[in-house]
């Protein structure tokens, strides 16, 4: 008893002292901030983006987006219990996926183009093959304790999944099998993106922290701290060295995974509602940020301030998604509607 | 019971906070220049930074002009 309780305090000064030579390691290196760097850039001015497409056809809250790699479909979840792929340059609904269970948290379009995923309350992560005659479940990924928050298609043979059982999960989809399991948050997972060399992901949870995973190892590789309430979206920026976080406190802000701290915070004395969803425009310089307070902000992502707005939804705005060619964003909100805009 | 896998867990943390700290750290002020320097090279073809030419917008209806 003695032994353990004398291990158990030595574990913890160990643990201490590297908190401390984190922290000293990271101010080591802070030089300077992202805003004082950006002071010599010039200013994006106000960003006004037109509405240029209302997509009726769900019938409750949505809780969902994804686009497809040909930033033309796109798909979208609603606990209506239906997932709907959309053509965005027509307005058409293309195909109407029926879901087993209306609690939906999260869809995905494969890069093929050829499947979707979605998942939610029901803890599993279904797979449907779009490209049939009528939409076919291919697979369902029943491991999860927790609900599905988040999932993504690495190829039309692996996804990962991010759970409210505090894990994130690499699947088989032709075994339908886990083959890596990343456990080390203290909470749910909310939110998950994966870099653009597909190397690596991240993870937001519960926890308040955001952490960056390799992919193949299942190790946790850095952990980034700051907010001080549930991470609920994340997102890569395009040049894969940093990241941007959103959350319940309100704010967001940018990790440079580099320097292993956060760089910026996006925050407003008069935004008092939390961010649910995050999208990055093509060259990253801005960020769409839906807040609960129905609106979609756009902040500058060098100089941290915020220059639009996206106004429109008569409720909570829950998932933001810009295309791979940057031509648009799309905003998608509780009052059942999806919205283009550029 | 209990205590050794409390023990365990510390055990565990001790190693991952190990891995954490090992990072190669870079200085914010280079981590910042490449940001921008991304941004900028890249903010010509940002459609939604320059705005996209009204004859080929994709999520626009195409519309009849009408001289007003």
């Amino acid at each position: 008893m003695a032994a353990e309780k004398a291990e158990m305090d030595a574990l913890k000064k160990e643990c201490d002292g590297l908190r401390a030579q984190i922290e000293a390691a990271r101010k080591a290196v802070n030089d300077g901030s992202m805003s004082a760097a950006a002071s010599g850039v010039a200013s994006v001015g106000r960003v006004q983006l037109k509405l240029r497409k209302t997509l009726k056809g769900h019938l409750a809250k949505i809780y969902a987006m994804h686009w497809s790699a040909d930033s033309r479909q796109m798909v979208s979840a609603s606990q209506d219990g239906k997932l709907l792929i959309w053509d965005c340059f027509t307005g058409n609904k293309l195909v109407a996926v029926p879901l087993k269970s209306a609690w939906v948290m999260s869809v995905a379009f494969a890069p093929s183009g050829n499947l979707v995923a979605s998942g939610g309350l029901d803890n599993i992560c279904t797979v449907y093959n779009i490209k049939a005659a009528s939409p076919k479940t291919l697979r369902e990924l029943d491991a999860h304790t927790g609900y599905l928050s988040c999932c993504r298609f690495l190829s039309d043979t692996e996804i990962l999944t991010a759970s409210g059982d505090t894990t994130c999960c690499l699947w088989d989809l032709e075994t339908g099998k886990q083959k890596v399991i990343f456990t080390n948050h203290i909470g749910d997972c909310m939110s998950l993106a994966l870099s653009p060399d597909m190397n690596t992901f991240i993870s937001g949870a519960c926890d308040s922290l955001a952490k960056l995973w390799d992919l193949r190892e299942g190790a946790c590789k850095q952990t980034f701290s700051g907010h001080t309430s549930d991470i609920n979206a994340i997102s890569f920026f395009q040049s894969g060295n940093a990241i941007i976080t959103g959350s319940d406190d309100c704010q967001c802000k940018m990790y440079d995974l580099r320097s292993d701290q956060e760089v910026i915070c996006y925050q407003d004395a008069s935004l008092n509602a939390g961010v649910t969803s995050l999208a990055l425009s093509s060259s990253g310089r801005l960020i769409f940020a839906g807040y609960d307070d129905f609106n979609c902000h756009i902040w500058d992502s060098l100089k941290g301030e915020k220059v639009g707005v996206l106004s429109g939804h008569d409720n909570r705005v829950s998932c933001t998604g810009v295309p791979d060619d940057g031509m648009g964003v799309c905003t998608g909100s509780w009052d059942s509607f999806l919205k283009l805009w550029n | 019971m209990t205590s050794n896998s409390n023990l365990s867990n510390m055990r565990q943390l001790v190693e991952q906070l190990k891995l954490e700290a090992s990072v190669e750290r870079i200085k914010v002020s280079q981590a910042a220049a490449e940001l921008q320097q991304y941004c900028l090279q890249n903010a010509g073809k940002d459609a939604l930074l320059v705005g996209v030419p009204t004859g080929s917008n994709p999520f626009r209806e195409p519309r009849s002009c009408a001289i007003v």
